[in-house]
């Protein structure tokens, strides 16, 4: 029987998505397809399957990424799905522990790509936010005022995830000084 | 003026390369470190896979053509990539033996 569940997580929570997607495993709750916010599983044994997400640095169409989602197969991983540049896969836990990085510097690495993402989208509402706010406050418009309201607001959360992600990132660097 | 400077290889490469001494596909190398390192280096796939591009791109390993029937593709270490793993091995042996030497020293002055 399958199971839909319907849930939003941040470019940032890669962890947490993680550890729920971790959680519903353990229950018996295998995840079979994902969409935006729609995650579908399916029901086995607890514990039969670990998860686990990767932001690419291609569109998972690419052929440079379905060679890495080959590779990724050829070790015992099943690929479940995509959404935007997330990719997500699965091995059985009985193949032993899954992870997709077991190094600092392709930790660090990978979370580059996702601070790369939100550097983008913070630029975009940045300039949408002051674009609204300099037509909404010289014709006036409060429909231009309220988007650029929103743009920003959006921008300061963007910024808020970049600095945490930034956070883990420079930890890891440092790491690195010492351990590798 | 050349330089001869090489930095030391991650644990990662270095047991990729030992590795690659016979031929191996991805899940082989893993298997592979796991079971020389005594079950201690665990290489996740995602790092392998950045690991391998790089060494073939460095030219320290290359690939073998595929073989009918099979997806798996197979690698192998070239002459450059023996060179580098002796030197590595020199390094570590050094490495090992300084330390040794200085602990060594250390106590026999704390038994003084």
């Amino acid at each position: 029987m399958r199971t839909v569940i319907r849930k939003w997580f941040w470019a940032w929570e890669m962890d947490k998505e993680e550890a729920w997607l971790a959680e519903c495993a353990a229950k018996g709750l295998s995840l079979v397809a994902v969409d935006f916010c729609k995650y579908t599983f399916e029901e086995t044994a607890p514990g039969a399957y670990q998860v686990r997400l990767e932001m690419l640095p291609e569109s998972p169409r690419h052929p440079e990424s379905r060679k890495y989602l080959e590779f990724l197969e050829e070790t015992g991983a099943e690929y479940i799905g995509y959404v935007n540049r997330w990719v997500y896969v699965r091995r059985k836990s009985e193949l032993g522990a899954f992870d997709l990085f077991s190094d600092l510097s392709s930790r660090a690495k990978h979370l580059g790509r996702i601070l790369s993402l939100l550097r983008v989208l913070m630029i975009f509402n940045a300039g949408a936010g002051i674009y609204n706010l300099c037509i909404g406050i010289g014709f006036p418009s409060t429909v231009n005022i309220v988007c650029g309201c929103i743009s920003l607001a959006v921008m300061g959360l963007l910024l808020y995830g970049y600095r945490k992600v930034d956070k883990v990132q420079k930890a890891l660097k440092r790491e690195q000084q010492v351990f590798e | 003026m050349q330089n001869n400077f090489q930095p030391a290889l991650t644990e990662a490469v270095y047991y990729i390369l030992l590795s690659l001494l016979h031929p191996l596909h991805g899940y082989g190398i893993m298997q592979n470190a796991e079971q020389l390192s005594g079950g201690r280096v665990r290489l996740a796939a995602g790092t392998l896979y950045g690991a391998l591009n790089t060494l073939l791109e460095k030219g320290w390993i290359s690939a073998l053509p595929e073989e009918k029937d099979s997806r798996k593709k197979e690698y192998i270490i070239t002459e450059t990539g023996k060179t580098v793993l002796k030197a590595e091995i020199s390094r570590l042996t050094s490495l090992a033996e300084t330390g040794q030497r200085i602990m060594d020293m250390e106590q026999e002055d704390n038994e003084k």
